[in-house]
């Protein structure tokens, strides 16, 4: 894990400016981030790993008990998290895959010389800038059975068969325009020349995007689809207003789950416990993705 | 290529983002009468619901508190992470390493597991129901992020410029503030708005830490009138949804070509 992140994470090589004074001066500029960031977010985050041990609950000033692995094996046997759990790969995959391929197509036809891409290129920024309770809002709006803009009545998020689909293709339209843009600022860092070459020595456009544009976007496909992956792994905001997890659990993301335990519930302990399950996921994750990908970079 | 097939494509792309939109202006500007028929282009278009989106005192609260929070957010970040970011960027160190990967760390750990500890850690300071509080969240959550924009374009910065300084005899704060932050301007500039606007749009930690209806930010009011959408509201939820979204709209105009750029420096080069 560390050393795959340290590939990852180090810059290209630069000297200190001072070499004898580099390390000692850096402390003081970084101590003021420093001590927040340690305070309410380090800090948190490991009590949050530990809460997951014990019985701690709302009320009574949060008494709380170590109780081992007991919220884990009580996760096990829980139906709902099961669901939320299949759920939230469902949505988490499906939403990454499609706004990526979306997001690709898209970015490649803005790169063309087409007429009205600037009209693409500025609605490609507005799901980026609003808010995801406004996206919602919108939606919910928009897919009313009764006064929606879509006709046939169909309550497209309340339905047991509809709710997750419709969720899907507005997390789609909400994440689309933010991988479009990063994949667009990839493209346009790619040489032309290169391409120019090969249409010159007789290659078609397939193969020009297959062996040429698509290993240069590589670096921006692996960042953007990893982040991609684990935001909408983590996602809440955008789901919870738009269904909050219903109907009859069918959109109950692992986020809103675990929200629904700590903050309706009031048990702390077990949400926590499924927040340590979340980070475990993401870790191994991508730990096996992204070895893959440095082994395969040159 | 086939030059039909590309616009054919590109149509499909506008519809499918601009049709919600559209929607959603056209029923802002729709009277009482024709909210429950489903047209999209308003008959008689108003401006109606806008001054009562406007004039609802709940909003207006509301986004006064997202604004005060906005601004204590993007303040504290930008004092915090300069000089940070230029450490960062111009320095290697283990402090480097283990700095950048909380950064992805805190990309990657869900919300939730931090959310409770926190509730808890701010209750001790009083800070529950205060925006004082969520500006602190805001900003702590927003920093991560900030520093990889910034360290991004610091790192585009010549240090020859920054030697002529030291040269002079200038101290390494010194060189900061008068050499490094007024060439990296710009880019201080797309940091701040990107903050701003995560912090106005910012809706869990809102959620889990604010109660008190004079505190509730503006996300949480507009998510509080869903559900009531039937009704009368109907028009000015939606004139409300527009409204608080016209402030991030006209930043990320403005900065989309500097925001990509860093967020990719960022992303490609660490």
């Amino acid at each position: 894990m560390t050393r795959a992140v340290e590939r990852v994470v180090e810059a290209p090589p630069g000297r200190p400016l001072r070499p004898r004074r580099g390390r000692a001066d850096a402390w003081p500029l970084v101590l003021p981030a420093l001590l927040p960031v340690a305070l309410f977010s380090v800090y948190p985050l490991a009590q949050g790993l530990y809460l997951g041990f014990t019985d701690a609950r709302a009320g009574r000033g949060v008494v709380t008990r170590f109780t081992g692995f007991d919220n884990f094996a009580r996760l096990l046997s829980d139906e709902l998290f099961w669901s939320s759990f299949r759920i939230g790969i469902v949505w988490a995959f499906s939403v990454t895959v499609l706004q990526f391929v979306a997001g690709l197509g898209l970015a490649l036809l803005l790169d063309q010389d087409l007429r009205l891409r600037w009209l693409a290129r500025t609605l490609a920024l507005v799901p980026w800038a609003m808010p995801p309770v406004i996206i919602a809002i919108m939606w919910r709006l928009l897919l009313n059975p009764n006064h929606g803009a879509l006709p046939g009545g169909v309550n497209w998020l309340g339905e047991f068969s509809t709710a997750l689909p419709a969720v899907i293709v507005i997390g789609v339209w909400a994440g689309m325009p933010q991988t479009t843009i990063t994949l667009l600022a990839g493209l346009q860092t790619i040489d032309g020349s290169l391409r120019e070459a090969a249409a010159v020595d007789g290659a078609g456009a397939w193969r020009r995007f297959w062996h040429i544009t698509l290993p240069g976007l590589r670096p921006v496909i692996v960042a953007i689809t990893t982040l991609d992956l684990i935001w909408n792994l983590n996602s809440f905001a955008l789901v919870y207003v738009l269904t909050a997890g219903g109907p009859g659990g069918q959109t109950m993301l692992p986020m809103l789950f675990a929200y629904n335990a700590a903050f309706r519930y009031g048990e702390f302990g077990y949400a926590s416990a499924m927040g340590g399950v979340l980070v475990v996921l993401v870790v191994g994750f991508l730990l096996v993705y992204l070895r893959g990908q440095l082994r395969r970079a040159p | 290529m086939k030059r039909p097939l590309q616009y054919l494509a590109l149509a499909c792309y506008v519809a499918f983002l601009g049709f919600p939109l559209l929607w959603l202006l056209g029923t802002a500007m729709k009277g009482p009468d024709e909210l429950t028929t489903g047209g999209v282009v308003p008959l008689s278009p108003t401006f109606e619901n806008f001054g009562d989106a406007v004039g609802r005192a709940d909003l207006i609260t509301a986004a006064t508190n997202s604004l005060v929070v906005a601004l204590g957010t993007t303040a504290l970040v930008l004092v915090l992470a300069l000089p940070s970011a230029y450490a960062l960027a111009r320095y290697r160190t283990r402090l480097k390493i283990a700095a950048n990967a909380w950064v992805l760390v805190s990309q990657v750990f869900p919300v939730i597991l931090v959310a409770l500890p926190l509730f808890l850690i701010l209750r001790q300071f009083r800070l529950v129901d205060s925006l004082v509080g969520l500006t602190l969240v805001h900003a702590v959550y927003a920093l991560p992020f900030a520093l990889w924009m910034l360290q991004g374009y610091i790192a585009a910065i010549p240090r020859d410029v920054e030697e002529a300084g030291v040269v002079d005899g200038a101290g390494r704060l010194r060189v900061l503030v008068s050499i490094v932050a007024p060439l990296l301007a710009p880019g201080l500039v797309a940091t701040a708005m990107f903050t701003m606007i995560s912090s106005w749009n910012e809706f869990f930690f809102a959620l889990v830490l604010i109660q008190d209806p004079a505190k509730v930010t503006l996300p949480l009011t507009l998510a509080r009138f869903v559900g009531a959408e039937g009704q009368v509201q109907l028009g000015a939820l939606a004139a409300g949804a527009l409204l608080a979204t016209v402030p991030s709209l006209l930043f990320f105009a403005a900065i989309q070509r500097r925001l990509t750029s860093g967020l990719l420096s960022g992303a490609v080069k660490g």
